[in-house]
Protein backbone atom coordinates (compact mmCIF):
# COMPACT_ATOMS: atom_id res chain seq x y z
CA UNK A 1 0.00 0.00 0.00
CA UNK A 2 1.92 3.25 -1.75
CA UNK A 3 0.27 6.47 -0.88
CA UNK A 4 0.74 8.91 -4.00
CA UNK A 5 0.49 12.37 -4.30
CA UNK A 6 -2.85 12.78 -4.75
CA UNK A 7 -3.40 10.79 -1.22
CA UNK A 8 -1.28 13.28 0.43
CA UNK A 9 -3.56 15.91 -0.61
CA UNK A 10 -6.80 14.41 -0.36
CA UNK A 11 -5.46 13.80 3.65
CA UNK A 12 -4.03 17.19 3.75
CA UNK A 13 -7.96 18.28 3.17
CA UNK A 14 -8.95 16.20 5.98
CA UNK A 15 -6.59 17.38 8.14
CA UNK A 16 -7.06 21.11 7.00
CA UNK A 17 -3.57 21.77 5.80
CA UNK A 18 -2.43 24.13 3.26
CA UNK A 19 0.45 22.46 2.20
CA UNK A 20 3.76 23.35 0.01
CA UNK A 21 4.50 21.28 -3.16
CA UNK A 22 7.98 20.89 -1.13
CA UNK A 23 5.91 19.30 1.85
CA UNK A 24 3.92 17.23 -0.08
CA UNK A 25 7.23 15.47 -1.69
CA UNK A 26 8.74 15.12 1.71
CA UNK A 27 5.56 13.54 3.40
CA UNK A 28 4.83 11.52 0.67
CA UNK A 29 8.46 9.77 1.06
CA UNK A 30 8.17 9.75 4.90
CA UNK A 31 5.23 8.67 5.52
CA UNK A 32 5.34 5.60 2.80
CA UNK A 33 8.54 4.45 5.51
CA UNK A 34 6.54 4.43 8.65
CA UNK A 35 2.96 2.50 6.79
CA UNK A 36 6.26 -0.01 5.40
CA UNK A 37 7.41 -0.03 8.96
CA UNK A 38 3.54 -0.95 10.21
CA UNK A 39 3.58 -3.66 8.37
CA UNK A 40 4.85 -5.25 10.86
CA UNK A 41 2.10 -5.58 12.78
CA UNK A 42 0.56 -7.74 10.41
CA UNK A 43 2.58 -10.45 11.33
CA UNK A 44 0.60 -10.65 14.86
CA UNK A 45 -2.36 -12.89 15.04
CA UNK A 46 -4.98 -10.90 16.52
CA UNK A 47 -8.34 -12.79 15.91
CA UNK A 48 -10.33 -12.45 19.04
CA UNK A 49 -8.08 -10.30 20.83
CA UNK A 50 -9.74 -7.30 22.13
CA UNK A 51 -8.98 -3.74 21.39
CA UNK A 52 -6.96 -1.35 24.05
CA UNK A 53 -8.87 2.13 23.86
CA UNK A 54 -7.97 2.92 27.57
CA UNK A 55 -6.07 1.43 30.01
CA UNK A 56 -8.08 2.07 32.41
CA UNK A 57 -11.95 0.65 32.71
CA UNK A 58 -13.61 3.98 31.81
CA UNK A 59 -17.56 4.46 31.06
CA UNK A 60 -19.08 7.82 31.04
CA UNK A 61 -18.83 9.33 34.00
CA UNK A 62 -22.43 11.25 35.60
CA UNK A 63 -23.17 13.89 37.45
CA UNK A 64 -25.55 16.06 39.05
CA UNK A 65 -26.65 18.93 36.75
CA UNK A 66 -26.03 22.02 38.99
CA UNK A 67 -24.80 25.56 38.30
CA UNK A 68 -21.52 26.17 39.19
CA UNK A 69 -19.08 29.23 38.93
CA UNK A 70 -17.78 29.09 35.07
CA UNK A 71 -15.23 31.32 32.89
CA UNK A 72 -16.91 35.06 32.46
CA UNK A 73 -17.62 35.54 28.67
CA UNK A 74 -14.66 38.39 28.83
CA UNK A 75 -12.30 35.70 29.93
CA UNK A 76 -13.46 33.10 27.43
CA UNK A 77 -12.79 35.86 24.44
CA UNK A 78 -9.98 37.10 26.00
CA UNK A 79 -7.61 35.24 23.15
CA UNK A 80 -9.52 35.93 20.56
CA UNK A 81 -7.37 36.57 17.08
CA UNK A 82 -10.51 38.93 16.27
CA UNK A 83 -13.54 39.51 18.66
CA UNK A 84 -16.27 42.01 18.03
CA UNK A 85 -19.27 42.36 21.00
CA UNK A 86 -17.85 39.30 23.01
CA UNK A 87 -18.16 37.43 19.66
CA UNK A 88 -15.64 35.33 17.74
CA UNK A 89 -15.40 37.05 14.18
CA UNK A 90 -14.38 34.81 11.51
CA UNK A 91 -14.86 34.94 7.71
CA UNK A 92 -18.03 34.94 6.20
CA UNK A 93 -19.71 31.48 5.74
CA UNK A 94 -22.88 30.89 4.53
CA UNK A 95 -23.17 31.86 0.65
CA UNK A 96 -25.25 35.43 -0.06
CA UNK B 1 27.77 26.90 53.66
CA UNK B 2 30.10 25.15 50.98
CA UNK B 3 26.62 25.18 49.01
CA UNK B 4 24.97 27.83 46.91
CA UNK B 5 21.32 27.53 47.56
CA UNK B 6 20.38 26.87 43.55
CA UNK B 7 22.24 23.59 44.16
CA UNK B 8 20.42 21.92 46.62
CA UNK B 9 16.97 19.80 46.50
CA UNK B 10 13.91 20.48 47.67
CA UNK B 11 14.14 19.11 50.70
CA UNK B 12 17.35 20.59 51.73
CA UNK B 13 15.77 24.32 50.71
CA UNK B 14 12.77 23.28 52.99
CA UNK B 15 14.47 22.02 55.76
CA UNK B 16 16.65 25.67 55.79
CA UNK B 17 13.37 27.46 55.36
CA UNK B 18 11.74 26.02 58.55
CA UNK B 19 14.44 26.53 60.54
CA UNK B 20 14.44 30.04 59.10
CA UNK B 21 18.06 29.75 58.17
CA UNK B 22 17.08 31.48 54.95
CA UNK B 23 14.05 33.13 53.22
CA UNK B 24 11.74 32.55 50.64
CA UNK B 25 14.03 35.28 48.86
CA UNK B 26 17.24 34.34 48.98
CA UNK B 27 15.87 30.99 47.75
CA UNK B 28 14.61 32.55 44.70
CA UNK B 29 16.74 35.77 43.93
CA UNK B 30 19.64 32.49 43.97
CA UNK B 31 17.81 30.50 40.98
CA UNK B 32 17.26 33.81 39.44
CA UNK B 33 20.75 34.78 39.47
CA UNK B 34 21.53 31.32 38.17
CA UNK B 35 19.46 31.89 35.30
CA UNK B 36 21.08 35.25 34.24
CA UNK B 37 24.58 32.71 34.56
CA UNK B 38 23.49 29.99 32.61
CA UNK B 39 19.85 30.45 30.43
CA UNK B 40 22.35 32.35 27.70
CA UNK B 41 23.54 28.77 27.57
CA UNK B 42 21.30 26.24 28.24
CA UNK B 43 17.92 27.54 26.77
CA UNK B 44 15.80 25.64 28.84
CA UNK B 45 12.73 28.18 29.47
CA UNK B 46 10.33 30.07 26.94
CA UNK B 47 8.88 32.39 29.46
CA UNK B 48 11.07 33.59 32.48
CA UNK B 49 8.69 34.42 35.42
CA UNK B 50 10.47 36.44 38.49
CA UNK B 51 8.23 38.82 39.34
CA UNK B 52 5.81 36.22 39.91
CA UNK B 53 8.35 34.15 41.64
CA UNK B 54 9.49 37.14 44.03
CA UNK B 55 5.58 38.11 44.74
CA UNK B 56 4.94 34.28 45.63
CA UNK B 57 8.43 33.94 47.56
CA UNK B 58 7.42 37.34 49.72
CA UNK B 59 3.80 35.72 50.64
CA UNK B 60 5.08 32.62 52.20
CA UNK B 61 8.04 34.66 54.35
CA UNK B 62 5.10 36.07 55.54
CA UNK B 63 3.77 32.74 56.35
CA UNK B 64 6.53 31.67 58.11
CA UNK B 65 7.11 34.97 60.12
CA UNK B 66 3.45 34.45 61.07
CA UNK B 67 4.60 31.16 62.45
CA UNK B 68 2.85 29.47 60.35
CA UNK B 69 3.37 25.36 59.28
CA UNK B 70 4.96 25.23 56.10
CA UNK B 71 3.74 22.60 52.88
CA UNK B 72 7.21 20.63 51.48
CA UNK B 73 7.05 22.75 48.36
CA UNK B 74 6.26 26.26 49.81
CA UNK B 75 8.84 28.47 48.81
CA UNK B 76 10.56 26.06 46.30
CA UNK B 77 11.07 27.61 42.51
CA UNK B 78 9.57 24.85 39.91
CA UNK B 79 9.87 24.98 36.27
CA UNK B 80 6.69 23.92 34.54
CA UNK B 81 6.70 22.49 31.08
CA UNK B 82 5.20 25.01 28.77
CA UNK B 83 2.31 22.83 28.10
CA UNK B 84 0.83 22.95 31.37
CA UNK B 85 -2.01 25.70 31.26
CA UNK B 86 -1.01 28.55 33.44
CA UNK B 87 -3.30 31.61 34.34
CA UNK B 88 -2.50 34.76 32.52
CA UNK B 89 0.66 33.31 31.62
CA UNK B 90 2.10 32.36 27.85
CA UNK B 91 1.63 28.77 27.47
CA UNK B 92 2.88 27.90 23.85
CA UNK B 93 3.52 24.47 23.56
CA UNK B 94 6.23 26.14 21.91
CA UNK B 95 4.48 26.07 18.78
CA UNK B 96 3.85 28.86 16.64
CA UNK B 97 -0.14 28.43 16.38
CA UNK B 98 0.10 29.12 20.53
CA UNK B 99 2.66 32.10 20.20
CA UNK B 100 0.70 34.62 22.36
CA UNK B 101 -1.89 32.38 24.24
CA UNK B 102 -1.91 33.14 27.66
CA UNK B 103 -4.48 30.54 29.46
CA UNK B 104 -7.16 32.13 31.86
CA UNK B 105 -7.09 29.08 34.01
CA UNK B 106 -4.47 27.19 35.85
CA UNK B 107 -3.85 23.26 34.82
CA UNK B 108 -5.03 21.23 38.16
CA UNK B 109 -1.32 20.22 38.74
CA UNK B 110 0.25 24.18 39.45
CA UNK B 111 -3.14 24.43 41.64
CA UNK B 112 -2.33 21.59 43.70
CA UNK B 113 1.70 23.09 43.66
CA UNK B 114 -0.17 26.59 44.48
CA UNK B 115 -2.07 25.10 47.40
CA UNK B 116 1.41 24.67 48.53
CA UNK B 117 2.76 27.81 48.10
CA UNK B 118 5.44 26.79 45.43
CA UNK B 119 7.17 29.56 43.13
CA UNK B 120 7.14 29.41 39.53
CA UNK B 121 10.13 30.28 38.04
CA UNK B 122 9.44 30.18 34.66
CA UNK B 123 7.58 27.77 31.49
CA UNK B 124 10.27 24.94 29.78
CA UNK B 125 10.85 24.24 26.33
CA UNK B 126 9.62 21.18 24.42
CA UNK B 127 9.38 19.81 21.02
CA UNK B 128 6.40 21.67 19.29
CA UNK B 129 3.58 20.08 21.21
CA UNK B 130 5.19 17.45 22.90
CA UNK B 131 6.30 15.19 19.92
CA UNK B 132 9.43 14.45 19.60
CA UNK B 133 12.94 13.29 21.17
CA UNK B 134 15.28 16.24 21.28
CA UNK B 135 13.56 19.61 21.48
CA UNK B 136 14.76 20.25 18.14
CA UNK B 137 11.22 20.36 17.07
CA UNK B 138 10.33 23.33 19.57
CA UNK B 139 8.76 26.12 16.61
CA UNK B 140 10.90 28.59 18.83
CA UNK B 141 14.28 26.88 19.83
CA UNK B 142 16.82 23.87 20.77
CA UNK B 143 17.52 23.62 24.43
CA UNK B 144 21.20 22.43 25.31
CA UNK B 145 22.54 19.26 27.39
CA UNK B 146 24.25 21.10 30.89
CA UNK B 147 26.50 18.10 30.76
CA UNK B 148 27.40 18.99 26.71
CA UNK B 149 26.17 21.96 24.99
CA UNK B 150 26.89 20.57 22.01
CA UNK B 151 24.21 17.33 22.35
CA UNK B 152 20.40 17.40 22.96
CA UNK B 153 18.79 17.65 26.67
CA UNK B 154 16.53 15.00 24.95
CA UNK B 155 12.69 15.59 24.77
CA UNK B 156 10.15 16.24 24.74
CA UNK B 157 9.92 17.59 28.35
CA UNK B 158 13.86 18.67 27.42
CA UNK B 159 13.65 22.52 28.70
CA UNK B 160 12.11 21.17 32.13
CA UNK B 161 14.70 18.27 32.46
CA UNK B 162 17.94 21.16 31.57
CA UNK B 163 16.60 23.59 34.13
CA UNK B 164 16.76 21.08 37.21
CA UNK B 165 20.21 19.56 35.82
CA UNK B 166 21.81 23.10 35.14
CA UNK B 167 20.41 24.13 38.65
CA UNK B 168 17.93 26.96 37.23
CA UNK B 169 14.80 25.39 39.42
CA UNK B 170 14.81 22.97 42.18
CA UNK B 171 12.11 20.90 40.29
CA UNK B 172 10.04 20.73 37.24
CA UNK B 173 7.12 19.09 35.83
CA UNK B 174 6.78 17.81 32.18
CA UNK B 175 4.78 15.55 30.89
CA UNK B 176 5.36 11.87 29.41
CA UNK B 177 3.23 10.61 26.27
CA UNK B 178 6.17 7.91 25.11
CA UNK B 179 9.25 8.81 27.26
CA UNK B 180 9.21 12.52 27.23
CA UNK B 181 10.15 12.76 31.29
CA UNK B 182 12.07 9.52 31.64
CA UNK B 183 14.37 10.41 28.60
CA UNK B 184 14.88 13.93 28.98
CA UNK B 185 15.72 13.02 32.65
CA UNK B 186 18.13 9.98 31.42
CA UNK B 187 20.33 12.46 28.90
CA UNK B 188 20.68 14.99 31.85
CA UNK B 189 21.39 12.60 34.84
CA UNK B 190 18.22 13.37 36.97
CA UNK B 191 15.23 11.92 38.15
CA UNK B 192 12.40 11.67 36.18
CA UNK B 193 8.56 9.57 36.80
CA UNK B 194 5.56 8.59 34.84
CA UNK B 195 3.21 7.75 36.96
CA UNK B 196 0.48 5.27 36.78
CA UNK B 197 -1.68 6.53 33.79
CA UNK B 198 -5.03 8.22 35.79
CA UNK B 199 -2.76 9.12 38.94
CA UNK B 200 -2.27 12.67 37.83
CA UNK B 201 -5.15 15.02 36.30
CA UNK B 202 -4.66 16.13 33.23
CA UNK B 203 -6.73 18.80 33.14
CA UNK B 204 -5.19 21.67 31.65
CA UNK B 205 -2.63 19.74 30.23
CA UNK B 206 -2.74 20.97 26.26
CA UNK B 207 -3.82 17.52 25.31
CA UNK B 208 -1.39 15.43 22.98
CA UNK B 209 -2.77 11.31 23.14
CA UNK B 210 -5.10 11.41 25.92
CA UNK B 211 -4.78 7.76 25.85
CA UNK B 212 -1.17 7.85 26.78
CA UNK B 213 -0.37 11.78 27.96
CA UNK B 214 0.62 11.92 31.88
CA UNK B 215 1.90 14.59 34.21
CA UNK B 216 5.38 13.38 36.57
CA UNK B 217 8.27 15.34 38.19
CA UNK B 218 11.61 16.05 37.28
CA UNK B 219 13.77 16.06 40.46
CA UNK B 220 17.08 15.83 41.90
CA UNK B 221 16.97 12.66 43.73
CA UNK B 222 14.18 10.42 44.53
CA UNK B 223 13.10 12.11 47.89
CA UNK B 224 12.35 14.82 45.97
CA UNK B 225 10.12 12.73 43.21
CA UNK B 226 7.93 11.37 46.33
CA UNK B 227 7.15 14.82 47.59
CA UNK B 228 6.12 16.53 44.18
CA UNK B 229 4.52 13.15 43.81
CA UNK B 230 2.94 13.84 46.97
CA UNK B 231 1.62 17.08 46.09
CA UNK B 232 0.14 16.57 42.33
CA UNK B 233 -1.29 13.05 42.63
CA UNK B 234 -5.03 12.36 43.22
CA UNK B 235 -8.48 12.46 41.84
CA UNK B 236 -9.59 15.41 39.95
CA UNK B 237 -13.38 15.92 38.99
CA UNK B 238 -12.85 17.77 36.19
CA UNK B 239 -10.49 14.99 34.48
CA UNK B 240 -12.97 11.72 34.58
CA UNK B 241 -9.39 9.84 33.60
CA UNK B 242 -7.86 10.41 36.60
CA UNK B 243 -8.33 7.85 39.39
CA UNK B 244 -10.63 7.88 42.28
CA UNK B 245 -8.02 5.76 43.92
CA UNK B 246 -6.18 6.89 47.91
CA UNK B 247 -3.01 8.40 46.99
CA UNK B 248 -0.41 6.74 49.50
CA UNK B 249 2.17 9.08 51.21
CA UNK B 250 4.85 8.49 48.83
CA UNK B 251 7.59 9.83 51.29
CA UNK B 252 7.32 6.60 53.41
CA UNK B 253 8.47 4.28 50.51
CA UNK B 254 11.76 5.95 51.24
CA UNK B 255 13.21 3.33 52.34
CA UNK B 256 16.34 1.94 51.39
CA UNK B 257 15.64 -2.04 51.35
CA UNK B 258 14.99 -4.08 48.59
CA UNK B 259 15.55 -7.09 50.16
CA UNK B 260 13.37 -10.56 48.39
CA UNK B 261 12.56 -7.92 45.55
CA UNK B 262 12.29 -10.01 42.42
CA UNK B 263 13.71 -7.89 39.43
CA UNK B 264 13.01 -8.88 35.78
CA UNK B 265 15.12 -8.01 33.28
CA UNK B 266 12.84 -8.33 30.09
CA UNK B 267 15.73 -9.01 27.21
CA UNK B 268 13.31 -6.59 24.71
CA UNK B 269 14.78 -3.82 26.05
CA UNK B 270 18.18 -4.48 24.86
CA UNK B 271 17.76 -5.09 21.60
CA UNK B 272 19.59 -3.83 18.83
CA UNK B 273 20.73 0.06 18.76
CA UNK B 274 21.89 -0.66 22.49
CA UNK B 275 24.96 0.88 23.20
CA UNK B 276 27.06 -1.79 24.97
CA UNK B 277 28.30 0.62 27.72
CA UNK B 278 24.67 1.66 28.47
CA UNK B 279 24.30 -1.74 28.77
CA UNK B 280 27.08 -2.74 31.06
CA UNK B 281 26.41 0.25 33.60
CA UNK B 282 22.32 -0.82 33.57
CA UNK B 283 23.36 -4.29 34.28
CA UNK B 284 26.06 -3.14 36.79
CA UNK B 285 23.24 -0.95 38.78
CA UNK B 286 20.96 -4.82 38.75
CA UNK B 287 24.35 -6.23 40.16
CA UNK B 288 24.09 -3.39 43.24
CA UNK B 289 20.69 -3.92 43.45
CA UNK B 290 21.28 -7.93 43.84
CA UNK B 291 23.97 -7.53 46.74
CA UNK B 292 21.50 -5.65 48.62
CA UNK B 293 19.20 -8.18 48.58
CA UNK B 294 17.39 -8.28 45.72
CA UNK B 295 16.85 -11.29 43.27
CA UNK B 296 16.80 -10.61 39.45
CA UNK B 297 15.73 -13.34 36.31
CA UNK B 298 15.67 -12.33 32.63
CA UNK B 299 12.20 -12.90 31.46
CA UNK B 300 10.67 -12.15 27.46
CA UNK B 301 7.85 -9.49 26.80
CA UNK B 302 7.83 -10.85 22.67
CA UNK B 303 5.33 -7.92 22.40
CA UNK B 304 7.42 -5.33 23.44
CA UNK B 305 9.18 -5.51 19.79
CA UNK B 306 6.16 -3.98 18.10
CA UNK B 307 5.70 -1.09 20.55
CA UNK B 308 7.38 1.54 18.49
CA UNK B 309 4.64 0.91 15.19
CA UNK B 310 1.78 0.91 17.56
CA UNK B 311 2.75 4.00 19.58
CA UNK B 312 3.17 5.65 16.19
CA UNK B 313 -0.31 4.63 15.06
CA UNK B 314 -1.86 5.73 18.32
CA UNK B 315 -0.41 8.29 19.28
CA UNK B 316 -0.91 10.19 15.96
CA UNK B 317 -4.40 9.22 15.22
CA UNK B 318 -5.10 10.70 18.42
CA UNK B 319 -3.38 13.57 17.85
CA UNK B 320 -5.11 14.06 14.79
CA UNK B 321 -8.30 14.55 17.11
CA UNK B 322 -6.42 16.75 19.61
CA UNK B 323 -5.08 19.26 17.42
CA UNK B 324 -8.10 19.72 15.20
CA UNK B 325 -8.78 22.78 17.50
CA UNK B 326 -6.24 24.75 16.80
CA UNK B 327 -7.73 26.84 13.71
CA UNK B 328 -7.13 30.23 14.25
CA UNK B 329 -11.17 31.41 15.39
CA UNK B 330 -10.84 31.10 19.24
CA UNK B 331 -7.07 31.51 20.29
CA UNK B 332 -3.55 32.05 19.19
CA UNK B 333 -2.39 32.50 15.59
CA UNK B 334 -4.64 33.64 12.72
CA UNK B 335 -3.28 33.65 9.14
CA UNK B 336 -3.57 36.78 7.52
CA UNK B 337 -4.13 35.49 3.70
CA UNK B 338 -7.30 33.68 4.51
CA UNK B 339 -9.89 34.25 1.92
CA UNK B 340 -12.80 32.44 3.11
CA UNK B 341 -13.45 29.78 6.33
CA UNK B 342 -11.78 26.93 5.12
CA UNK B 343 -8.38 28.71 3.66
CA UNK B 344 -8.26 29.92 7.16
CA UNK B 345 -8.31 26.78 8.62
CA UNK B 346 -5.75 25.45 5.87
CA UNK B 347 -3.04 28.74 5.89
CA UNK B 348 -3.33 29.24 10.13
CA UNK B 349 -2.34 25.55 10.67
CA UNK B 350 0.13 25.79 7.47
CA UNK B 351 1.51 28.47 9.20
CA UNK B 352 1.18 27.76 12.94
CA UNK B 353 2.71 24.13 12.94
CA UNK B 354 6.11 22.62 12.45
CA UNK B 355 6.79 19.78 9.97
CA UNK B 356 6.94 16.85 12.38
CA UNK B 357 3.45 17.99 14.15
CA UNK B 358 2.11 18.21 10.30
CA UNK B 359 3.60 14.96 9.95
CA UNK B 360 1.51 13.18 12.60
CA UNK B 361 -1.53 14.79 12.09
CA UNK B 362 -1.03 13.90 8.78
CA UNK B 363 -0.53 9.82 9.71
CA UNK B 364 -2.88 10.21 11.92
CA UNK B 365 -5.89 11.15 9.99
CA UNK B 366 -4.72 8.29 7.82
CA UNK B 367 -5.09 6.19 10.06
CA UNK B 368 -8.02 7.00 11.59
CA UNK B 369 -9.92 7.68 7.53
CA UNK B 370 -12.68 5.11 6.24
CA UNK B 371 -10.99 1.84 4.32
CA UNK B 372 -7.83 2.32 6.40
CA UNK B 373 -9.13 2.14 10.27
CA UNK B 374 -9.08 -1.34 10.88
CA UNK B 375 -5.50 -2.12 9.15
CA UNK B 376 -4.22 0.50 11.02
CA UNK B 377 -5.46 1.85 13.88
CA UNK B 378 -7.70 -1.04 15.19
CA UNK B 379 -4.67 -3.29 14.53
CA UNK B 380 -2.39 -1.37 16.69
CA UNK B 381 -5.11 -1.19 19.92
CA UNK B 382 -5.21 -5.18 19.10
CA UNK B 383 -1.56 -5.17 19.69
CA UNK B 384 -1.51 -3.25 22.71
CA UNK B 385 -3.51 -5.51 24.12
CA UNK B 386 -1.19 -8.15 23.55
CA UNK B 387 2.03 -5.49 24.78
CA UNK B 388 -0.51 -5.07 28.56
CA UNK B 389 -0.99 -8.82 28.49
CA UNK B 390 3.01 -9.03 28.28
CA UNK B 391 3.65 -6.49 31.16
CA UNK B 392 0.31 -8.19 33.65
CA UNK B 393 2.04 -11.55 33.10
CA UNK B 394 5.61 -9.83 33.94
CA UNK B 395 4.53 -8.43 37.19
CA UNK B 396 2.93 -11.45 38.15
CA UNK B 397 6.31 -13.29 38.65
CA UNK B 398 8.19 -9.87 39.50
CA UNK B 399 7.84 -7.05 41.50
CA UNK B 400 9.41 -4.39 39.20
CA UNK B 401 11.42 -4.78 35.13
CA UNK B 402 14.36 -2.90 34.75
CA UNK B 403 16.08 -1.31 31.37
CA UNK B 404 18.10 1.26 29.78
CA UNK B 405 15.81 4.35 29.65
CA UNK B 406 17.11 4.86 26.30
CA UNK B 407 19.50 2.79 24.21
CA UNK B 408 21.89 5.56 24.10
CA UNK B 409 23.33 8.46 25.61
CA UNK B 410 22.35 12.34 24.47
CA UNK B 411 23.68 12.52 20.84
CA UNK B 412 24.70 15.62 19.53
CA UNK B 413 22.40 18.24 18.09
CA UNK B 414 21.02 17.85 14.63
CA UNK B 415 22.61 14.34 14.56
CA UNK B 416 19.23 12.65 14.02
CA UNK B 417 17.13 15.38 12.77
CA UNK B 418 16.69 14.07 9.42
CA UNK B 419 16.17 10.76 10.14
CA UNK B 420 12.78 10.18 11.74
CA UNK B 421 13.07 6.90 12.78
CA UNK B 422 16.76 6.94 14.57
CA UNK B 423 15.23 9.73 16.39
CA UNK B 424 12.57 7.79 17.28
CA UNK B 425 14.41 4.45 18.44
CA UNK B 426 15.72 6.99 21.64
CA UNK B 427 12.09 5.87 23.24
CA UNK B 428 11.91 2.30 22.36
CA UNK B 429 12.23 1.62 26.01
CA UNK B 430 9.84 4.08 26.92
CA UNK B 431 7.02 3.88 24.75
CA UNK B 432 5.85 0.33 26.12
CA UNK B 433 5.19 1.53 29.31
CA UNK B 434 2.91 4.83 28.25
CA UNK B 435 1.11 2.01 26.39
CA UNK B 436 0.45 -0.68 28.81
CA UNK B 437 -0.48 2.81 31.56
CA UNK B 438 2.36 1.26 34.09
CA UNK B 439 4.45 3.57 35.96
CA UNK B 440 8.21 3.90 35.49
CA UNK B 441 11.36 5.89 36.90
CA UNK B 442 14.59 6.98 35.71
CA UNK B 443 17.04 7.02 37.62
CA UNK B 444 20.99 8.08 36.66
CA UNK B 445 23.12 5.09 36.84
CA UNK B 446 26.38 5.80 35.24
CA UNK B 447 28.36 8.08 32.91
CA UNK B 448 29.72 7.62 29.16
CA UNK B 449 32.28 10.08 28.15
CA UNK B 450 30.48 12.51 31.18
CA UNK B 451 27.35 12.32 29.99
CA UNK B 452 24.69 10.81 32.08
CA UNK B 453 23.03 7.10 31.25
CA UNK B 454 19.35 6.52 32.56
CA UNK B 455 18.11 3.77 34.44
CA UNK B 456 14.63 3.05 34.06
CA UNK B 457 12.43 0.73 36.82
CA UNK B 458 8.79 -0.41 35.89
CA UNK B 459 6.49 -1.20 38.41
CA UNK B 460 2.77 -2.48 38.09
CA UNK B 461 0.07 -0.15 38.00
CA UNK B 462 -0.20 2.11 41.14
CA UNK B 463 2.61 0.91 42.38
CA UNK B 464 4.88 3.71 42.22
CA UNK B 465 5.56 2.82 45.85
CA UNK B 466 7.82 0.24 45.14
CA UNK B 467 9.75 2.03 41.95
CA UNK B 468 10.01 4.80 45.19
CA UNK B 469 11.76 2.43 47.24
CA UNK B 470 14.29 0.62 44.89
CA UNK B 471 15.28 3.72 42.92
CA UNK B 472 15.62 5.36 46.61
CA UNK B 473 18.21 1.91 47.29
CA UNK B 474 19.97 2.21 44.68
CA UNK B 475 20.20 6.08 45.19
CA UNK B 476 21.22 5.81 48.64
CA UNK B 477 23.99 3.40 47.70
CA UNK B 478 25.66 5.29 44.59
CA UNK B 479 26.62 8.72 44.03
CA UNK B 480 25.69 9.55 40.58
CA UNK B 481 22.93 11.73 41.59
CA UNK B 482 25.33 14.20 43.25
CA UNK B 483 27.17 14.59 39.93
CA UNK B 484 26.59 18.31 38.84
CA UNK B 485 27.91 19.41 35.09
CA UNK B 486 29.78 22.34 34.83
CA UNK B 487 28.71 25.63 33.49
Amino acid sequence: MRLTKEDIESVAHLSRLELSEEEKDKLTGHINKLLENFEKLQELDTTDVEPTSHVIPVANVFREDVVCPSLSIEDVVANGPQVTDNCFVVPRVVET
Amino acid sequence: MAQELYQLTCHELHDLLKSKKVSAREIVQSFIDRISAVEDKVKAFVTVTPEIALEQAAAVDEAIAKGEEIDPLAGIPGAIKDNMSTRGVLTTCSSKILYNYKPVYDCTVVERLKDQSYVMIGKTNLDEFAMGSSTENSGFFTTHNPWNLETVPGGSSGGSAAAVAADECAFALGSDTGGSIRQPASFCGVVGMKPTYGRVSRYGLVAFASSLDQIGPITKDVTDCAIVMNAICGKDPRDSTSLDVPVPDFTKSLVADVKGIRIGIPKEFFAQGTDPDVENAVRNAIDVLIKLGADAKEISMPSVDYGLAVYYIIAPAECSSNLARYDGVRYGLRSKDARDVISMFRQTREEGFGAEVKQRIMIGTYALSAGYYDAYYLKAQKVRTLLRRDFEKAFEECDVLISPTSPTVAFKIGERADDPFAMKLADVCTIPVNLAGTPGISIPCGYKNGLPIGLQIMAKGLDEETLIRVAYTFEQNTDYHLRKPSL
